[in-house]
């Protein structure tokens, strides 16, 4: 489904990474390793198609991201950084407006539950702690329905057991035909499911 | 994707955006107090004589109009971008363009209408008779969305830069003037009697070239911005 063939990014003149190669398939994980500044979130935002990559080919079903367009972006749900949620706006209307720009129609308060945010559904989103807005964060994916899932340090400021029920999300996701992209500095705990290791720095 | 879920994520995003805006009252507050001041302020600078306000007022209600749409604009993309809603936003399955159409006109909604709807008690102020005033609400009308709209170049072909206010000023003010000239100028033409029809179907020219491009550039800027 999505084949990565060739890849080069640059960051100003410096090279990041030359010659990358992987292809995941449905159910599949891709875990990318690597030290600071090797380029982990440079692959993820050129997968993402925010970037064009300095060589090389991202292909979604055999089709060049870049042409594809909206086509490759109603399959993909990405969560950088940055955690997109806006302070102003409880928590329900955060997700609301997630799954209306993704063109889905949803009932937010099943996403947060999962997440352990229900009892907070009502209240703005910038009383959230840093680990609260991360799940959050990662409850929009449950919101958007989409079948690849990019996700830049997904366990940044999680707790031990928030760790946890992300690990049961992403493998329900990956048991539902889903395909996931992450960096993590952490060892991942999914099991039963097809898991390739990237390193950038090797 | 079909037409029915473009529809609902652009309501999605005008409704967003207006809804946070008004939770931060004092930002929408602003523009409006800035224009009351300055409009306020020429009477006391300049002398109480009603004649030399009357031949003043088109102009200094339009200078004081786009200064205070100017203020605004940096609002426009840096929360968004600072927060990551936008690079969602450029994420989304849809024509970019049409979602910042959509965030251009929660912007002029919140920014550029309440100037319009503002303007009649500030001209009264000045002493512009009746039909000079309706000539101003219709200029204004018709040329603080092309206000809104060239900002939204500006605002974002400078996010993410240190300074920015200042240089979306620099960027956008030279292609403020002539909806300066045209919608100051309708105006006088009013106070004098004379016909103001050119002056706003060239505003309306204005209104429907910056709506028809100006989103293409405004999207494809944004692009650059995240690259």
């Amino acid at each position: 489904m999505l084949d990565v063939t060739n890849l080069a990014c640059v960051r100003g003149d410096r090279p990041l990474f030359n010659h990358l190669s992987f292809a995941l398939k449905a159910g599949e994980l891709v875990h990318i390793t690597g030290a600071n500044g090797s380029g982990k979130t440079t692959l993820l935002r050129a997968l993402c198609g925010f970037s064009r990559p300095a060589a090389g080919e991202i292909r979604w079903n055999g089709t060049d991201i870049h042409d594809l367009g909206d086509d490759y972006r109603g399959a993909l749900a990405y969560v950088g950084h940055l955690n997109g949620i806006q302070g102003e706006l409880t928590l329900r209307e955060n997700l609301r407006v997630a799954a209306g720009i993704a063109g889905q129609k949803t009932a937010p308060d099943t996403a947060l539950e999962q997440v352990g945010l229900l009892a907070y559904g009502g209240f703005p989103a910038k009383i959230l702690s840093q680990g609260q807005k991360r799940r959050l964060a990662l409850a929009r994916l449950l919101v958007a329905h989409k079948l690849l899932w990019i996700l830049d340090e997904p366990f940044s400021a999680l707790d031990a057991r928030s760790t946890e029920v992300m690990n049961a999300l992403l493998s329900a996701h990956l048991t539902a035909g889903g395909m996931i992209v992450l960096t993590s500095h952490q060892d991942l705990a999914i099991e039963l499911h097809t898991v390739l290791s990237v390193r950038l720095d090797s | 994707m079909n037409p029915h879920s473009l529809a609902r994520a652009v309501l999605c995003v005008f409704r967003r955006d207006l809804t946070v805006a008004l939770r931060r009252s004092t930002d929408v507050l602003t523009p409006l107090i800035f224009f009351a001041i300055v409009v306020s302020l020429f009477p006391l600078g300049v002398g109480p004589e009603p004649a030399m306000l009357r031949a003043l007022a088109p102009g200094v209600l339009w200078v004081a109009a786009l200064l205070a749409a100017m203020l605004s604009l940096n609002r426009l993309f840096a929360n968004d971008h600072a927060d990551g809603t936008l690079e969602q936003l450029l994420l989304a399955p849809h024509p970019l363009t049409v979602l910042v159409l959509a965030k251009t006109a929660a912007h002029w909604v919140l920014t550029g209408l309440p100037l319009v709807l503002l303007s009649p008690l500030l001209a009264l102020q000045l002493g512009l008779s009746a039909e000079a005033m309706g000539t101003l609400v219709v200029s204004l009308a018709l040329g603080t969305p092309v206000l809104s709209l060239i900002g939204s170049v500006g605002a974002a072909l400078t996010l993410g830069l240190r300074g920015g206010g200042v240089l979306v000023s620099l960027l956008v003010l030279p292609l403020y003037t002539p909806v300066l000239i045209f919608g100051a100028s309708s105006v006088t033409a009013a106070v004098e009697g004379l016909s103001t029809e050119a002056h706003l179907s060239l505003l309306a020219a204005f209104l429907v070239l910056a709506l028809s491009l100006i989103p293409w550039a405004t999207a494809a800027a944004l692009r650059v911005s995240h690259d």
